[in-house]
Parts: structure tokens; sequence; C-alpha cells
């Protein structure tokens, strides 16, 4: 197969409205080829079956183009127009064979970007999440570019040391969920016109928001499939009965529930509905509960008052419970939207959907009953609605999660606003500090913990305005000593170096952070892998280390001295490594020669 | 804030105050002084509740001499649990301010279904069958033979109330219906009995119209305030309606049978006591030679409905001998039925007043002026003595007996509408024998009467100067208030035509038309893609909205509103509707935003706010009269042209503009919300029309903004919401101060004499 080849005539079309260019599809299980009949057009193609992540293709009828649709892993598509429907189907298998073909060879395909060393099973959330992380840090695609494009370190081991980001990131976003589609499913009967034929189409995704909107069909489902009736008898029962209702013969639907029992079950109101609005009805919100007004009213009794305008539609008890307005479904089909989609599971499969749904909504039950407060955050809600928000002056600050995401960022950019609130309180933060000596601190500090441990977290965790306090005495506090390092009161020291001294500087730090990093957390070395990445990391180092004395030289005399300053501890971090591994580096030599294979 | 008007000191909870707001206050003060009723109209939004609150509550503290009692009136339980909560802000505030002498008891109160406790009772399933289960655990009968045998259950809660006797009081505070029953909970104490009883001893009572204008209601709850009470209708722009609906009743063939089976069983029940127990007939028959006063005297527990009519002089006559006997009793009550049925034959519309009435029932069979009117009383105290305690049971007898006790009491007032079928749908015949009442100061004059000062409020009571007709009595104080607006928060338009610039309308002959249909939704669909969160729709009637929905979701209209935004709707369920409600505002709230519809006399349209993001359209589809061949509305309208020389047109359309107005003035709640408001009618281009809205909605309504279609619509609805999402100046600009703080007030005390208006 796999030197099979097929060459068709076809257009390659940008959109299935473009008209298209005319031209030669060559395809083999690699790649395909696309070349222009017209050789000047530069539509020419040159794509990789790995690449291709699906295809579609239009159904055949009479007046549609063969069309051939390749849907790109990156998103992106080529569209292939073929003179005639079965060219197409033999273009259409071939590619359903190569695509099948890459994706067994390579499950694991490696990201374009990664490394040429990857023996890691990835799955592909996982590598989406790396992605964005390094999209979104341009620090870390730096460092990430660096590092593991140059060699010294590996993917795996480049992402081991930030586990912590990668879960933090996964569990601080719940995946967002897709919603239940706002479209009411109705029965539009396609009949053909001629016969008494009518036709009905259930998809998964209709029968599984049948299932969420109507729970009496959902039990139905449960106790006749497959025991009673077969999923086909069923649905089509089923699709009977919204056919009686469509043609709102409420007499003929009550006629035919009388024969049939099963029947009956779909056409008689739901009771399980009822009884979920009465149970929630009592979790409602007083302001708008029109019940109670019921309970209260004396004059809208039967007999009492006058008659309403409205005239209501006389029926017999006997079809009361066939009688279903289509207000009801509505209400219904709102109210199922707004819930969200409550399953996760494959729509394939009806019970399973099926059984998902009782279960949550089982949950749903224990939870009403669990939940206690109810009752207190009703008035609270109450209460601060009744409030008229402008005649109020203005208010405490409202309560909002801190979200800082880069530390040094929100730091740099507090500078002036903590140097002016610095300005206002003048030494005020001095004397703060030094009213608690340390041990006070820890003491206080350990206090709290174990209070915590014994009562668990209050809600809120801190009195707000304690906490606006901490952050606003962090702010100046961190803000400034940066300041407090140069004596010039509007910028820091390395704003005052050339943008491209801070850079490399910056640049440095970063990098030989990292490396220093993954060099301690080498030791102590017991296998010849980790051998073999101190050696390299070693090697980055010493590439690192003649490059921090040349930024010191480069530089101005002027800011020489600085510079030196910064660059001093990164340049003591690597001779203190240095050090340790040639000690480390000696003591090995000196012990191989009684442990011949170097492990420990 | 704190602020003086005149010698009363205002503890008002709130930093500033709308000029308005103060004017009010300082109206309301005069008629309070002056001790007379009063009739003030202020546009929704600017916190009128809170505002007559603040100042009722000063004016209490103010003068500790004279204790004032508070009985203010909602229309539903839910605007009852509103303003208590806005009393309880109050309240937390003056408390704060002036200590432990601000402390007042303040309560809402409801019937035993909204504050029942004990589990088996509350689970029955309506009003009448919760206090019927109620009557069986504590009637007084129920509770003696209780003691002797331990086995007839009682109710805990009512025991230990009981026990409790004079200990079960309410602490000081503001108590909703919620918390009454969390109190009673907490104490063991029935919290329906605990409230009838604090409300005599209560600073505020917060309860619904009923309890005062419902006569039968009325007698019970209401007969112990003091005239020293200021009532206050709140919402009052329905109030003739609901007058005359608490003195009319009607009668089917249903209710006939009811009262024949129940008549039957009190037969039954008298031939049971005449063997066992004789004694007690023969002293009721002595209780009633002396006459009916002695009620007052029964257990709390052993009330019921009093008589429907409230005439102080009928307790103190005697019960007419012939109706003295029970079994002489039930047997005029089944000549009456008898007649009734009779009357219910009929193959022609009958309308007759109640003197021939009356003159023709005692020519049939018998039963004198006199004797019907002492029907409802006679009943009762004929229940209470076979010890009846299943009165849910005997609601049709009682709906007989009503009747005829406002048959035999007014002469004027009422008509007599008996129509074999309903109009619309001749086909099936459904007679019904309807008294209707067209006098709506009939059930309104005790309360002038007896109270000292009653307040009559709303945000339309446009034009202001019928209501003292329609009501009959003098206002002290009659003043409508117009809004000072920071902004120009609300924008109300009349949309003429559609998309097509064909004319939209609800009269009969364009109703039904298709492409009318197709507009309507259409300015729907241009809207849910240019309005955020939430928007209202309100239809003419129920049977209109259903119509008109269901085409629309025929024609696909409704799947493209789908798109934008969720959609409840309205339904005669009231337990959907207030699940619907629930579930529309937190589509608001999340911001998945929805559209509710609704119908303009509904329950929605009557008491539920969509302020702020809850309603920032209300589109009113078409004109809301009502049905104008009813014969009842017929009659009224009748009687309002003899007696009060209103013209019916000028009547009708005054009736469909107030619930127009009512509708779309439920979008603002302060001057820092704001909300459009779309009239889709053409009518409501014409002046006649247009010019009965009340003035707060006028004032903005612009001359271009008269003859509107779809598409101008959609570009000023756009154009203002950007207007709206900026930041603006609360105070207002410009040399009109739209917000007062306490030194604007003080500065103008000093100034004496600057008005604000």
């Amino acid at each position: 197969m796999a030197d099979k080849q097929v060459i068709k005539r076809a257009k390659y079309k940008s959109s299935v409205k473009d008209p298209g260019v005319a031209g030669v599809l060559k395809m083999s299980i690699e790649r395909f080829v696309f070349m222009p009949n017209d050789p000047k057009s530069t539509t020419k193609l040159n794509v990789e079956f790995r690449m291709i992540k699906g295809h579609k293709f239009t159904k055949e009828g009479s007046s549609k183009q063969a069309l051939l649709n390749l849907t790109q892993d990156q998103g992106g598509n080529y569209i292939f127009e073929f003179d005639s429907f079965a060219d197409r189907d033999v273009c259409r298998e071939f590619v359903a064979n190569a695509i099948a073909f890459h994706a067994e060879a390579g499950r694991v395909v490696p990201d374009k970007s990664a490394p040429p060393v990857n023996n890691e099973q990835l799955s592909r959330e996982e590598t989406e999440r790396r992605i964005k992380l390094l999209q979104e840090n341009s620090e870390l695609q730096v460092l990430h570019k660096q590092f593991v494009y140059g060699g010294i370190l590996t993917e795996a081991e480049f992402w081991a040391t930030r586990k912590k980001l990668l879960d933090q990131n996964d569990s601080r976003r719940p995946k967002q969920r897709l919603a239940l589609k706002n479209e009411m499913w109705t029965v539009k009967p396609l009949s053909d016109g001629q016969t008494n034929r009518v036709t009905f189409n259930l998809t998964p995704e209709i029968i599984h928001q049948i299932f969420a909107e109507k729970p009496a069909v959902r039990q139905a489902y449960l106790n006749f499939v497959p025991n009673k009736m077969t999923e086909k008898e069923f649905w089509t029962k089923y699709s009977r009965a919204e056919y009686l209702h469509s043609t709102k013969n409420v007499v003929a639907a009550a006629a035919e529930a009388a024969e049939d029992e099963e029947l009956a079950v779909f056409l008689k109101r739901d009771d399980m509905l009822a009884n979920e609005a009465r149970r929630k009805i009592r979790r409602v919100d007083p302001t708008v509960d029109m019940e109670a007004d019921e309970g209260d009213d004396y004059i809208h009794l039967p007999d009492r008052g006058l008659l309403q305008d409205e005239a209501k539609d006389v029926l017999d008890s006997q079809y009361e419970p066939y009688r279903r307005s289509f207000s009801q479904d509505l209400n219904q089909h709102a109210a199922v939207v707004l819930q969200g989609r409550l399953v996760d599971v494959e729509l394939g499969d009806t019970r399973t959907v099926a059984e998902a749904l009782i279960r949550t909504k089982q949950a749903e039950l224990s939870d009403e009953i669990s939940n206690r407060n109810l009752e207190r955050k009703l008035s609270d809600r109450i209460s601060r609605i009744t409030e008229i928000e402008d005649l109020q002056g203005p208010r405490d600050p409202a309560v909002a999660p801190l979200s800082i995401k880069d530390p040094r960022d929100y730091f740099d950019s507090q500078q002036p606003n903590a140097l002016k609130a610095l300005g206002d309180t003048g030494s005020g933060t001095k004397s703060f500090r030094s009213r608690v000596s340390p041990r006070e601190a820890y003491g206080s500090l350990r206090d709290i913990v174990s209070d915590i441990r014994v009562m668990g977290l209050s809600e809120p965790i801190m009195n707000q305005e304690v906490a606006l306090k901490v952050l606003n005495g962090l702010t100046q506090n961190i803000s400034s000593t940066k300041l407090h390092l140069g004596n010039n009161p509007h910028e820091s020291v390395l704003d005052r170096l050339p943008k491209v001294t801070k850079e490399e500087l910056m640049h440095h730090w970063t990098s030989v952070q990292e490396l220093l990093k993954h060099f301690w957390s080498s030791y102590p070395i017991t296998t010849k892998y980790l051998y073999a990445k101190v050696t390299r990391l070693k090697d980055a180092m010493s590439q690192v280390y003649p490059k921090l004395q040349e930024i010191k030289e480069s530089v101005q005399s002027d800011f020489r001295h600085q510079v030196s300053l910064l660059v001093h501890p990164m340049l003591q971090a690597l001779d203190a490594a240095f050090a340790y591994y040639d000690a480390d580096v000696q003591k090995r030599s000196g012990k191989s020669g009684e442990r011949p294979n170097g492990s420990v | 804030m704190k602020f003086q008007i005149e010698d009363v000191t205002v503890y008002f909870p709130y930093d500033n105050i709308y000029p308005e707001q103060y004017s009010y206050m300082v109206e309301l003060k005069r008629a309070l002084d002056a001790k007379g009723h009063c009739l003030l109209e202020m546009p929704t939004g600017t916190g009128k509740t809170i505002a007559l609150l603040s100042l009722i509550t000063s004016y209490v503290l103010s003068k500790p001499s004279n204790p004032v009692k508070l009985l203010y009136c909602t229309r539903t339980v839910h605007e009852m649990e509103k303003t208590l909560a806005e009393l309880r802000f109050l309240h937390n505030y003056q408390v704060k301010h002036l200590g432990p002498s601000a402390r007042i008891l303040a309560l809402g109160l409801s019937s035993r279904k909204n504050l029942c406790v004990n589990p088996s009772v509350i689970s029955a399933e309506n009003r009448d069958s919760v206090d019927a289960a109620c009557r069986k655990l504590t009637a007084s009968w129920v509770r003696a033979m209780a003691i002797e045998n331990p086995n007839i259950p009682t109710c805990e809660f009512f025991e230990n109330y009981e026990k409790a006797a004079s200990d079960a009081v309410l602490p000081p505070g503001v108590y909703t219906l919620q918390d009454l029953r969390a109190f009673g909970k907490e104490k063991g104490w029935c919290p329906y009995f605990l409230a009838r009883h604090m409300v005599q001893f209560a600073n505020v009572v917060v309860y619904s119209y009923q309890y005062l204008l419902d006569p039968k209601v009325a007698g019970i709850i209401s007969k112990e305030m003091q005239r020293e009470s200021v009532v206050v209708f709140d919402e009052a722009h329905n109030i003739d309606n609901v007058c005359i609906e608490a003195l009319s009743v009607s009668v089917r063939m249903q209710t006939l049978e009811g009262a024949t089976r129940n008549l039957n069983r009190m037969s039954q029940e008298i031939e049971r006591l005449k063997a066992t127990d004789a004694g007690r007939l023969r002293a009721e028959y002595n209780r009633l030679v002396e006459g009916l006063a002695q009620r007052g005297n029964l257990p709390i527990t052993d009330t019921w409905f009093s008589n429907p009519t409230l005439p102080e002089d009928i307790l103190k006559e005697a019960v007419p001998g012939n109706i003295r006997r029970a079994e002489h009793f039930v047997s005029v009550l089944r000549r009456l039925v008898q007649y009734f049925k009779g009357r219910l034959q009929t193959e022609n519309v009958e309308k007759e007043g109640p003197v021939t009435f009356v003159a023709s029932i005692n020519a049939q069979v018998g039963i004198d002026q006199k004797m019907l009117r002492f029907c409802y009383d006679r009943l009762h105290s004929l229940m209470l003595t076979l010890e009846i305690t299943d009165t849910d049971e005997f609601l049709h007898i009682q709906t007989i007996c009503d009747l005829a006790t406002l048959v035999g009491t007014y002469a004027r007032g009422f008509s007599i509408i008996i129509e074999p079928f309903d109009e619309r749908m001749p086909h099936i015949p459904d007679p019904v024998l309807q008294l209707c009442c067209h006098d709506a100061s009939l059930a309104i004059k005790p309360v002038f009467e007896r109270f000292q000062s009653v307040v009559i409020t709303s945000g339309t009571l446009s034009p202001i100067d019928l209501y003292p007709r329609l009501l009959n009595f003098n206002p002290v104080v009659s003043r409508s208030f117009t809004m000072s607006l920071t902004r120009d928060c609300i924008c109300p338009m009349v949309l003429t035509r559609g998309s097509d610039q064909l004319p939209v309308s609800t009269k009969y002959d364009l109703r039904s038309d298709p492409g009318v249909e197709k507009n309507y939704g259409k300015l729907l669909v241009e809207m849910v893609s240019v309005v955020p969160d939430g928007i209202v729709c309100f239809f003419v009637s129920y049977s209109y909205m259903d119509g008109i929905v269901n085409s629309w979701h025929e024609s696909g209209i409704l799947k493209e509103i789908m798109q934008h935004k969720l959609v409840f709707i309205e339904t005669q369920d009231v337990v959907e509707t207030t699940l619907a409600l629930d579930n529309y505002r937190r589509a608001c709230d999340c911001g998945r935003g929805a559209v509710f519809f609704s119908v303009a006399r509904g329950k929605v349209a009557e008491g539920i706010d969509f302020d702020r993001h809850y309603g920032r359209l209300v589109i009113m589809f078409g004109v809301p009269f009502q049905y104008t061949l009813s014969r009842i509305l017929l009659a009224r309208l009748e009687y309002l042209r003899e007696t009060f020389q209103i013209r019916e047109g000028d009547f009708l359309t005054f009736d469909a503009l107030r619930q127009a107005a009512q509708c779309v003035g439920r979008v603002i709640r302060s001057k820092a919300d704001y909300g459009m408001m779309i009239f889709a009618d053409k009518r409501y281009s014409r002046h006649d029309k247009r010019s009965k809205l009340p003035g707060w909605i006028l004032s903005h309504l612009r001359d271009a903004h008269l003859n509107l279609s779809t598409d101008m619509a959609v570009h000023i609805a756009r154009e203002f919401l950007r207007r709206m999402a900026q930041p603006y100046d609360k105070t207002g600009a410009m040399g009109k101060k739209t917000l007062l703080s306490q030194e604007d007030l003080e500065k103008m005390a000093n100034g004496a004499g600057e008005m604000l208006f």
C-alpha cells in the first residue's frame, strides 16, 4: 500500500463558494501534491498527510458538487472539487487510509516545535497546556528555546521543575463546558405528501435534550428498554406521542392513550416535573414568589369575585392529564438550558446518558437537603436588592480575589503608587514594622495556624480591611526596596542601565537560575543519566560565565560598578556550583576504582 | 441622614435623598397633621416606599404621646416581603442612631397557608385545605374532645402557644413571614396565631389589601385596629378593581350542586344532633334570639369569615324568627338554591338590579330581604353549632349565603347578570349567575370612616382627580410628583409601524393579521440582538400571547430569538410562572440574558419588578383594553356613566393606559437604573390615548419618538444604550440638584420658603 499512488483531476478551492483552481491532485501515502494546470498559478500544494487530521465530503446528489475537505491539524483546510463522485470516492478512500496510517504510526504526534529527543508519551491536552504556558509567558519561552532546543535540557526535565505551574493552571480554570443548544426540538414531521408516512429525525444530541427536559421519558426509557421493547420501538412510540401533541387534538390523544399504556406515559403530563416544581418552589426568592399570593389571596377563590375575562378551555376531567401547553415546554426548555450540560458522557449510548442524568438529579437533591444556609442566603440577597444604590454613599471596597500572575511585573508597575503613598505617610511603614518583634510575630502566626486547624477556614478568610492593609504594605515595601538601591528616587537601578544591557542581564539572571536549579536538583548523582545531565549543565554554565564577564566589561564606566554589583552574585553562585562539581568529580574518580560501573 | 420637616425629625437610612422624596414626605406629613386622607402619585423608581416608611416611623418617634399605628397594605405577598425588607433596613438604621428607644414591632400577616409550620397541615394543597386542616386540629371542640380522648390529634404548635399564654409575645423587631415561621419553629409556637395576636400590639403591620377591604376578612383581622392608625395602600392604581372584586360573587351549576350536597350533610348532622345533643341546638336558638353579637367571644380558632357587608347595625338586630331554627334555616337555603337553579336554566342573557332580584325571590320562594341579609351569619352560627371542621367542603353553601347577604343588604351599586353561555363559545352551555359590584366606594367606605388617615399612593394614579370620585372620598392632599432626573434614564418610544412600514396594532381587525404578528416578531428579534440582559414583553391577553408565540414558533422567529436569549413565559399556573421568573432572574444574573413573555393584566404585571438588569427594555405589544363585550364591564360602565358622569370611552382608555403604564413602569428602580419602553401599537400615537399616560413618562416621550418604525426604534435603542453606559455625575449637573445631602437640606431649611419644584 505504501507505494500506491492516486492521481486525479481536481480543483483546489479556498472555500466552498470559491470557483477554484483546476489542476492535478497526486496522492501518495506520505503526502499529497497539487499542481495547477496553469503553471503560473501560485497555488501549488505539497502537504504531508501526518498534518491532516480528518476529512469531510459532500453527499452524493444531483445538484451538489463532489467535494472533499481535508482538515489540518492546526486548523485550516484544503477543499478539492472533483469532476465526478467516482473520482472523489477513490480519493476519499485513499485519504482515509493515509490518515489512519499516520495516526497509527505517530499517535504521539510530535509537536513541530518539540525537541529532537523526546521519548515521553504526552497526552494532547498536556502538550496544549504547555504550549499555552509558553505563549503566555515570554520569559519562559526564551528559556525553553535556549535550553531545550540547545539540547542542554530535555523537554521533560524542563517541565519537571514546573509541574506545579502546569497543575495549578489546570485546576484554576475549570474546563469550559459546552452548553446545551438553545433550540427547541420540535416535531417538524417530514411527510412526503403522497403516503401517510411521517418521518422524525433523532440525533444523540436531541435525545440528550429530550432526556434532560422530560424526566418521565427518561424514566420510561430506563424502564422499558430493552426488556419491554427495543430502542427503535421506544423512539417510534415517543415520536407518535409527539405527533399527537403537535396535532393539538387532546381527545384523540386521550383515546390512543387509553388503548396503549406505554404511549400514555408520553402523553400524560409529566408528574416528575410537577414534583420537582413543588420542591423547587420552596426555595424560590420570596420577592418573586407568586405562589404565596395564591395562599394569601381571599379573592381568587372559586366562585368569588368577578369572572376573569380570560376564557379557559373547558375540558372534561378525563382529558385533563393529556393537555400540555407549548408554554410549559418553553419554560422547561429554557430552565434546562440555563442549568447547562449536566453530564459529561459520550452522547452515543442512550442508556448511559439517561443514567447519568438521573445520578446528577439525585446529587442535586441531596445537595439541596444538606444546604441549610439557603434561607439566610435568600434574605441576604433580598436586603441587598432592597437598597437603593445611588442614594447610598460610597461603600467599602468590595471583596474580590486577588490574582497576581507575575509578582515582579505587578510590583514594578506599582512602584509609582508606592512611592506616592510613601511620600504621604512619611516613615509610617518603618514604625509599623518595628512594633512587632519576630518572636511575637512567629507566635501569633502559630496561633492562627492552629486555629485554622481546629476550626477550618472562616469565610471570608480574612477581614477585608486587614487584607487591603497587608497588600498595600507589601506593595510599598517591595516596590520601594528596589528604589533604595539606587539614589534616584524615580527609577530602579535596572532602569538606569541601557536597555540592551538590562535585558541581557535579566536574561542571564533567569537562565543562570534555571541552570542552577537543575544542577543542584541533580545531586546526589545516582545514575548515569544524572551524571550526563550534570555534565551538560556544567558545560552550559561555563558558557554563561564568560558572557557575564563580557557584560561587565562592555558597559560604560559609569554603570560598571552597578553592573558588577548585579553580576557578582550570579558569578558567585556559578563558582559555588563549579567548585562542588569539581569536588564531586574528584570524589568519584577516587571511588571509581572500587565501583567500576559508577553507580552508588 | 437625619433632617427636620417642620417639627418632625426624619431619620432616613441613606446618605442622600431625592428631592421628590423630600417633597413627598412634606406632603405626607401635612396629611398626617391634618388627620385626613391623601392621594399621592410618585413615579416608580424614586423610592416611594422608603420615603413613606421613614416619614411615618419618624413621625411616631417624634410624637411619643400619640402612638400612631401603621397599617401598610400591599397587593401581593412578595411585595409584602419587599416592604418588610426595606423596613428592616430603616429600622436597623434608626436603632443604630437612636438606640433601643427606636425599637418597634413590625410584622407581616398572611394566611395559614403561608405561616403554618405544622408539617401535617402545610402539606395540604391550597389555602382552604390548609385552613380546614388547621381547624381540624385546633377548633375549640376538637381540643375539648382531645382532653378526654388522647387519640384525637391536636396541633402541638398551637397547644404550646396556648400553654405559653400571655408569655407568648414577639420581641420587638421586623418580622417577615419567613422570620415568623423561623421564630415559631424555634419556640414551638404557632406563628399564625401568634402573629394574629401580635397584630394588636404591633407598630407596623404589613398585609394584603383584602385584610382591610374584604369585609369578610376585615371583620376578624382588622376589627381591633384603633382609629389612630395610618392606612397605606401602596401600588393602589388598581384599588377600585380590588374593591369591586371583594363584593362580587358568581354562581355556577357546580356551585349549586355542591351547595345541595352541603345542605344534605347539614340536615343529617342536625338529625344526629337532635338525637344525641338537642340541648346544643336549643342553646343556639336562644343565642340567636338575643342577636348575633356574641360572636366576639368565640375562641380565636373558631372565627370564620365574618359578614361580607360590615354594616354596624346588623349585629344589634335579632335574627328573624323564621330562620332561627336550624331545620327551618336549612329548608330556606334549599328553596334559595332551587330558585337559583331555576334562574340558571335561562336561554337568554338576563340582567337586573338587586331590588327586582330580591322581589322576585320573595315572590317565588317566599324569602324576604331581611332573611337574605342574615343568611351568612346564620350559616356560620349553624356550622359552629354543628361543629363542622372541614370548612373547605362547605365553600359552596358559603358562596350562596354570601350572595344572599350582599343582595339583601345593598339596593344599589350592584347588578345581577345571568349568562347561559360564554359569549366567545356559544356552543358550550356554561350558565353562570353573577352578582357584580360596580361601586368601588362600598368596600372602601368603612376604611375611610374607621381610620383617621388613609394614604393612597402609586406610580400611576393619572388622572389623579378620578380616584376621589371612584372611591368617593375627600383627600386633604392630592398631588402628583414629577421625576427629577440626573440623566434621561428612561426612554419611552411609540412604535407604530413594523419593518415593512405597515401599521402594527392589536385592534380587532388587525390582531390576527399574520403581517402584524410577523412585524411584532421582527421587532423582538432586532431588540434581543441589541439590548443586553433582560427584556420583558407584555401582551394584551393570555390567548393573544399563546397565539402569537405559537405562530412565532412555527415561522422560526422564536428560534431566532433563542439564538440571543433564553425565553420564559407566564402561564396560568402560578407555580410554573414563579419558577420561570426565578430562572429568568438567574439567567439575567449570570449574563446569559433572557426574554420574559407576560400578560398585561396578569399576575406578573401586577407586582413583579423588572428593575436594573432584570429589565433593560419593556415592550408593550398592543393596548391592554378590557374585553369590551363582557357584560359585567358594560354594566359597570353604565353605572359609572349614570353615577359619576364618566364616559365609557374615557374610562376604558384610562383603564388600559394605567395598565400599560404599570407594565412599563416596572423597569426603573432608582435613578442609577435605566430602561427603555416601547409601546408597540399605532393607537398610542393618538393624543387621546397617549395623554392618559402618567406625566413622568410623557415628559420623556419626545415628539420624534412618537411615530417610529422598527428600524428607527433599533437605532434609537442603540444610541440610548451607548449613552447610558457612560459614567455620569450622580448628584446632577447644570444647576439642578437631583440628589440632596444632609447639608443641602439644612441649607434649604435655613433659606425657608425656597421650593424645590
